[in-house]
């Protein structure tokens, strides 16, 4: 299922002002490859071009290349909607359905590609529960609003959404920034399973967290208000935490900048 | 190449297309009315949108006579719009102010907040009802352009304490407490920063609320009752509006009455805009002004 | 914020009263307490005429009900002038209540496309330019709709009119005949609906721009199409809204007078062929027989009106209900 992203050359918009500029990296398949960098370095606006969900931003437009095992997912044969269908997603601050029950929260991606066969459902929400380590924790109560659900909770939720489809690359927006510290080591455990099926991309902005959950870091930063954010250095998570070969990076390592 | 990166269901894309066309073409249809509507009010009503009609009244105009005009009904929308604003925007006003200032979410605040929301929703009709069951029937006055201006003011006092509401609402409670801070008495507080600081909004749904009123019929029908002649004085014997010359003449079989009922439409709906396009113009002169 | 801060606090004691000590905080005290009873009063007054329209409307119809000699509720005919007088609320009740969920029928589905056009679909620009125009339907004057409607509109409805009737006679509303005129109760629902429809839409524009930012990225992040967005994110949220908002469309429907009395013919027969000529509703008809009404006229004519206060407050506290259940909701989803 995993697959490799291959990004070349990218720049990303919002109207007329550039907010990341040339970008050209390589994700790998079943790694977690994390994203970090100041506040305003376009790590989260990378993050979303890479399922298309940048040019839903007003005037969010995009120039370069990301190729995912070979199909560029910006060619012109490419089909947005399926590819957000293919890439999941899980934003910052946990958005569950407000109006959906648990089950059907978990359904929805699957309804919408019309299978609604129920015993084919039940299964797909019991494996993607289980999946987000969620389901010993619900499966008592799956017709109750996902909305009354603890923060982590309804965060491990929305990753059952977003693996219910099956998607090939998991894409993971600050997932913990709202969550308490137990919430928290309870998804960095998920997202160590995960890797075993998914090509994960996180972005953060704990650095703890992205020595401790990924295989690989990107860092990004900005020279200067206005200007566009780059990729400074990409490397395995040990050497990028204890020998970058980047000033700028280990400045920002030890916390002698952003 | 991997059809799973192309592929979207062709019934899937339908549907998405057909909602996006209809969700446009129900625009498309909702503005149909709007433009015809003003079209036929300035194509017909501009045939005796004339120095006649805006300075002559209905009087010794017979059934059939072409001529006549509003001034009548012109002078009396005026004045019955103009007393009814000066009832009720003070009334409204402090009741807003002791929702926000003073009210505190108490029982009483709760219920008077309720029972604009219900005042709010009254049949104009019914606003016309009461002024007539109570000043004229209870009270044994007579049919007046300010029996009028009170139906009005029912209608406009729930409008007005609701936009003047959510507008103090808008003022930020550090400017209340740095003055409240420095000992200032909380009604100057109120009226020399609270006020100030909302006041282009408030204004803002003052105009809008008279233009609302301005083109009420039913009220006036049942309370300034109909005349042909011009009467200067809102408060004795039956004047006329606006609203109620275009029912009026619209009411009428003659073409030449159909034409003094578009004519005076038109006169309607250009107080009316006139009033909500300078509304529009101070809230949108005002934007600026917060950002700063 | 801050310099403006700076600015008030700087006029303030400057402008007089503080300096002067125990003077000034009582005039301060007495001020408050006389602006905050200006400020109570007013409210209470508020309270008052609600009161007094309930009251009066109450005692100046109980003569003329005493004088009735039908039954007010079930009677069709309205004839209070005549001696004895004999008249009854039912069919023009009937023209009313029908007349109005006519056109919330039709108002309602255009009025949520129309919002989600402008909400949803229509470029971001633009999308503030369309909400005024949609709001300029609003400003229109009732009695110019009347006129439109009666002069434009009757006329030209009889050819669509007469189709609707011969093809959708499986209805009960339709007969299957030919229209002779447009003066209808469906011609006035006609108007009618284009009077609620920016009231309608402008209240569910409110709620659908309300929708969480994060609902509609997770269905769309999920591989949802924009038609589908709406319907798993949009459309759930904005439910109860718009549910509130059409039923403050339908109050508003039942009560408007002059559109529905220049357009309808005023019948006093309950007739479900709502294409036919005839029709009549509660306010039209206070506003066709008051002047020629006497004084058991006008007492009926006040009881009627009483029972159209009494049917728009029961739909306006409904929808207000159907509001506050939602802001609860909305509470406990945050």
């Amino acid at each position: 299922m995993a697959k490799r992203i291959e990004i070349s050359g990218l720049d990303a918009f919002y109207g007329r002002t550039r907010a990341i500029a040339d970008i050209s990296m390589a994700v790998e398949p079943r790694q977690v490859t994390a994203f970090i960098g100041p506040s305003g370095c376009g790590k989260s606006t990378l993050l979303r071009t890479l399922n298309r969900m940048h040019e839903l931003t007003p005037g969010g437009t995009v120039e370069g290349k990301v190729m995912l095992d070979g199909t560029d997912l910006y060619g012109a044969q490419v089909d947005p909607v399926a590819v957000r269908r293919t890439i999941g997603m899980v934003f910052q601050r946990p958005n569950p359905f407000p109006t959906m029950s648990i089950y059907d929260n978990v359904a929805a991606g699957l309804r919408l590609l019309g299978r609604t066969r129920r015993s084919q459902l039940d299964d797909v929400v019991e494996r993607s529960l289980t999946g987000a380590n969620l389901w010993n924790e619900v499966k008592d109560r799956l017709d109750k609003p996902g909305a009354g659900l603890s923060g982590g909770q309804q965060q491990r939720l929305c990753i059952a959404r977003a693996i219910a489809v099956q998607p090939q690359v998991l894409l993971m927006d600050e997932p913990c920034s709202a969550l308490d510290p137990i919430s928290t080591l309870a998804i960095e455990d998920l997202i160590a399973t995960l890797k075993e099926s998914y090509t994960i991309v996180i972005v953060t902005h704990n650095m703890q967290q992205a020595a401790r959950v990924s295989d690989v870091t990107a860092f990004f930063t900005i020279t200067d208000a206005g200007e566009p954010g780059r990729l400074v250095e990409m490397d395995d998570t040990n050497k990028i935490f204890t020998n970058p070969s980047e000033k700028g990076t280990e400045d920002y390592i030890t916390g002698r900048f952003g | 190449m991997d059809d799973t990166l192309t592929h979207v269901s062709a019934g899937r894309k339908l549907k998405d297309l057909t909602a996006k066309v209809l969700v446009g073409a129900a625009f498309g249809l909702a503005v149909i009315p709007l433009v015809s509507v003003l079209w036929m009010v300035v194509k017909n009503g501009l045939a005796r949108f004339d120095l006649d009609f805006f300075t002559h009244s209905m009087r010794n105009i017979g059934p059939f006579d072409a001529h006549g005009g509003a001034y009548h009904a012109i002078l009396g929308t005026l004045q019955q719009v103009a007393l009814a604003a000066l009832i009720s925007i003070p009334i409204a006003l402090l009741t807003a102010i002791y929702l926000v200032e003073y009210g505190e979410g108490g029982r009483l605040a709760r219920s008077i907040s309720f029972f604009v929301d219900v005042m709010t929703g009254i049949p104009s009709i019914v606003a016309g009802l009461f002024i007539l069951a109570f000043w004229v029937l209870g009270l044994g006055m007579s049919f007046s352009g300010f029996a009028g201006a009170l139906a009005l003011s029912i209608l406009m006092m729930p409008v007005v304490v609701r936009s003047a509401e959510e507008m103090l609402r808008l003022v930020p409670n550090e400017l209340r407490e740095a003055s409240l801070a420095l000992g200032v008495p909380k009604w100057r507080t109120i009226v020399k920063i609270v006020l100030p600081t909302a006041f282009t909004g408030i204004v803002t749904g003052v105009m809008l609320a008279v233009a609302r009123v301005a083109g009420e019929t039913a009220p006036l029908m049942l309370t300034v009752f109909f005349t042909d002649s011009i009467n200067n004085s809102a408060f004795s014997g039956a004047q006329m509006g606006l609203p109620l010359f275009v029912f009026d003449q619209a009411g009428k079989p003659n073409p030449t009455a159909i034409d003094r009922a578009w004519t005076g439409a038109l006169t309607l709906i250009l107080i009316v805009m006139l009033l909500n396009l300078g509304a529009r113009l101070i809230a949108w002169w005002r934007r600026p002004a917060t950002s700063r | 914020m801050t310099t403006s801060q700076t600015e008030t606090l700087d006029h303030g004691p400057a402008g007089g009263d503080l300096p002067e000590g125990k003077d000034a905080s009582r005039t301060g005290r007495i001020g408050d307490r006389v602006f905050r009873l200006a400020s109570s009063g007013s409210g209470v007054l508020l309270l008052a005429i609600m009161a007094a329209i309930a009251v009066f409307l109450v005692i100046q119809a109980l003569p003329a009900l005493r004088a009735n000699t039908a039954p007010f509720l079930t009677e069709k005919i309205w004839n209070p002038n005549a001696v004895p007088p004999r008249f009854g609320i039912a069919a023009l009740a009937f023209g009313t209540v029908v007349s109005s969920l006519i056109a919330l029928v039709i108002a309602t589905p255009v009025a949520v496309a129309v919002a989600l056009f402008i909400s949803h679909y229509a470029p971001r620009r633009l999308a503030a330019t369309l909400g005024y125009v949609v709001d300029l339907l609003a400003a229109v004057p009732s009695v110019v709709y009347g006129l439109w409607g009666a002069v434009f509109l009757v006329p030209l409805i009889m050819d669509p009119a007469s189709w609707l009737n011969r093809n959708l006679a499986f209805l009960p509303i339709f007969n299957g005949q030919p229209v002779s005129s447009g003066k209808s109760i469906f011609t006035a629902s006609v108007v009618l609906a284009i009077m609620i429809l920016p009231i309608i839409a402008a209240i569910s524009r409110e709620v659908f721009l309300q929708v969480p930012k994060a609902n509609e990225e997770a269905a769309l992040a999920l591989g949802a199409t924009r038609w589908e967005m709406v319907r798993m994110a949009v459309l759930p949220f904005g439910r109860p809204g718009v549910i509130s908002a059409s039923m403050l469309g339908l109050g508003r429907a039942l009560g408007e007078t002059i559109a529905v009395a220049l357009i309808v013919s005023a019948s006093f027969e309950i007739d479900w062929n709502v294409m036919m000529p005839g029709g009549n509703s509660i306010a039209a008809n206070i506003a066709n027989t008051f002047q020629e009404a006497g004084a058991t006229g006008r007492g009926a004519l006040i009881a009627s009106g009483l029972v159209l206060f009494v049917i728009t407050l029961v739909v306006n506290m409904a929808a207000r209900a159907v509001i506050a259940r939602r802001k609860e909701y909305a509470r406990a989803g945050a």
